[in-house]
């Protein structure tokens, strides 16, 4: 069957690839620890969205925008 | 505004800036040496010399050193977006959203699928195919540009767009003239361009640094001259895009043009100023200071280059305030005074809008969203409190408009005498010449920078032109928290940096023999 060869040699292109590195293993290393402090430490507890976090519905953010705009003007 | 919201403004304008200047360190690196590597690959699948090969294999491997160190650096200007812009981010989620959206689905997924090939498929996959692989790699990095730089450039031309008072957004209404407007074309070309130029620099720099040293001499002389050539096309078009970006800020923006001269009072056959020092006394626009101490000028280029007519009336900053000035299809423009009428106009149409309609009377809701529609324009100006207030800070974008122009001229003078030495074979020993192409590498990033610096600060204090100013963008969130993640991204980016450079150096030591 074709498929199944076909997922084999995807696979095994990728597993020789990564296995064969060299300066690529540092590399996914800081990507890993760069996604890990971004995406888990950053964004989770200083980057929450500042709508989504105080506000459930879209009207409530429209309203706090709309006042925002109105009270803001000089 | 009393001086916490100052505080919280001018924090989150440093954390975007500097996250962003961050972000620019990586970019034009990826997309200019691409193409080279690309270059290479294409000569080493024509010509089967596998000196090409071994020269590609070497820059690709650099270009992955930056492709991964910079990668997700971009992200972090989104999380922004959302916590310290949150009311910007709303006003304009319709007209981002789109753009972004596209970016991280279609040009992710196209240089996420064929950088593997390119770096794991050597001696696996056909010559072409690797080839092939390796310029969709680059296509789909140049393509996220594209979506990215077409967000910014609805910054400062808002086109294609309604605004709709009940969902207090804008929505698009026309994705083409977005994606089309001569301020996206020419700013995407102008900045991935300026990244050729960038990657040019870079090869003929590297390369440079081995002929000095008298290693890998038929490599270096080889991706010289590559780089070279690149160098000097892609430096040429820059100029030439550049011209193209100052026409349309002069159409768009006049006042972000005004303050690139430091022109304060506008004239007909207005001159460019070659070369400048400003006056530091200059403290006001209406003041009687000289804006210079010194300056070179050459008559009649400015209205030559804005207007492409040598007698055009170029407005200066005390003529985008004062307004009635000539302009070439005859409008008259409005006065700050008159634009901040309207704007309180429209923002009071919006406060009254909702009053109707939550009141259901339907009549006053549709007169109130007329009277909106018609001074929606001049929105923004309902904020600035003082004329004082529409003007960005003149020394900061006249001098890195007049330094970036100055590098851009260095380096088409650069390029050509590295073309014209590799041509006569006489780069060898022109060591003057390979010490100044080595040490022109942190000019091109130097350049680049600036270039956004112009954009940016000249665009202040609007964060979308003349509909949204920065201080109604925020979030209403503490400026202590905006002062903790600028330390923690600063510690975090310098890291990176500091990885970048090391992992670099080492990989240009080993040169391409280990590749």
């Amino acid at each position: 069957m074709k498929t199944p060869k076909f997922a084999f040699n995807l696979y095994t292109f990728y597993r020789d690839g990564f296995k064969n590195m060299t300066v690529g293993k540092t590399l996914w290393l800081i990507i890993f620890i760069k996604l890990f402090i971004m995406f888990v430490v950053l964004r989770i507890f200083f980057f929450p969205n500042y709508l989504n976090s105080n506000f459930n519905s879209e009207e409530g953010k429209s309203n706090h925008v709309r006042q925002a705009l109105i009270e803001n003007s000089n | 505004m009393d001086l916490l919201d100052v505080t919280l403004v001018n924090w989150s304008r440093a954390q975007f800036a500097m996250t962003a200047m961050y972000h620019w360190l990586f970019v034009p690196l990826t997309l200019g040496l691409g193409v080279i590597m690309c270059v290479m690959e294409s000569l080493y699948v024509k010509t089967g010399n596998e000196a090409w090969k071994k020269a590609t294999q070497f820059w690709m491997t650099l270009f992955g050193v930056n492709f991964a160190i910079g990668v997700a650096t971009g992200i972090i200007l989104e999380f922004q977006f959302g916590t310290n812009w949150s009311n910007y981010s709303w006003f304009v989620g319709d007209i981002f959203g789109a753009p972004l959206a596209i970016e991280a689905i279609f040009a992710f997924f196209m240089e996420a699928t064929f950088i593997s090939i390119m770096f794991f498929g050597w001696n696996k996959v056909g010559k072409k195919f690797h080839l092939a692989s390796t310029w969709l790699t680059v296509f789909g990095a140049t393509l996220s540009a594209l979506w990215i730089l077409v967000a910014n450039a609805w910054m400062q031309y808002p086109v294609g767009m309604e605004f709709n008072p009940d969902t207090v957004r804008n929505e698009m209404i026309d994705f083409w003239s977005i994606l089309l407007s001569p301020v996206a074309i020419n700013k995407f070309l102008h900045t991935v361009l300026s990244g050729w130029v960038m990657g040019a620099l870079f090869v003929t720099g590297v390369s440079a640094w081995f002929l000095l040293k008298k290693r890998q001499v038929d490599f270096a002389l080889k991706s010289m001259m590559v780089g070279a050539i690149f160098g000097i096309v892609s430096s040429l078009l820059v100029a030439f895009t550049g011209d193209g970006s100052a026409y349309n800020v002069t159409q768009r923006q006049p006042m972000k043009l005004a303050a690139m001269e430091g022109l304060y009072e506008g004239k007909a056959g207005a001159g460019l100023v070659a070369f400048g020092i400003l006056n530091p006394n200059k403290k006001s626009y209406n003041d009687n200071e000289n804006p210079y101490l010194f300056k070179i000028e050459i008559p009649y280029m400015l209205s030559m280059l804005g207007f492409r007519d040598i007698n055009a009336f170029v407005p200066g900053i005390k003529n985008v305030i004062d307004g009635g000035y000539p302009t070439p299809n005859g409008s008259v423009p409005l006065s700050f005074a008159e634009k901040q009428t309207r704007g309180k106009a429209a923002i009071q149409s919006l406060a009254n809008y909702q009053l109707a309609v939550t009141a259901k009377d339907t009549a006053a809701a549709t007169l109130h969203k007329a009277q909106l529609k018609a001074n929606y324009d001049q929105f923004g100006y309902g904020y600035l409190e003082s004329p004082e207030k529409l003007i960005p800070n003149v020394p900061t974008v006249f001098y890195s408009f007049h330094i970036m122009v100055i590098l851009g001229m260095y380096f088409i003078l650069l390029f050509s005498l590295l073309v014209y030495t590799s041509y006569k074979k006489k780069i060898e020993t022109s060591n003057w010449l390979l010490k100044a192409s080595l040490w022109s590498i942190p000019l091109g990033y130097i350049a680049g920078e600036l270039g956004w610096a112009v954009a940016e600060v000249g665009r202040q204090p609007w964060a979308i032109q003349d509909v949204l100013p920065l201080q109604a963008a925020i979030s209403s969130i503490s400026s202590d928290s905006v002062k903790i993640t600028f330390f923690l991204f600063l510690i975090l980016f310098t890291a990176l940096l500091v990885a970048e450079i090391r992992i670099m150096l080492n990989q240009i030591k080993k040169g391409p023999e280990e590749a």
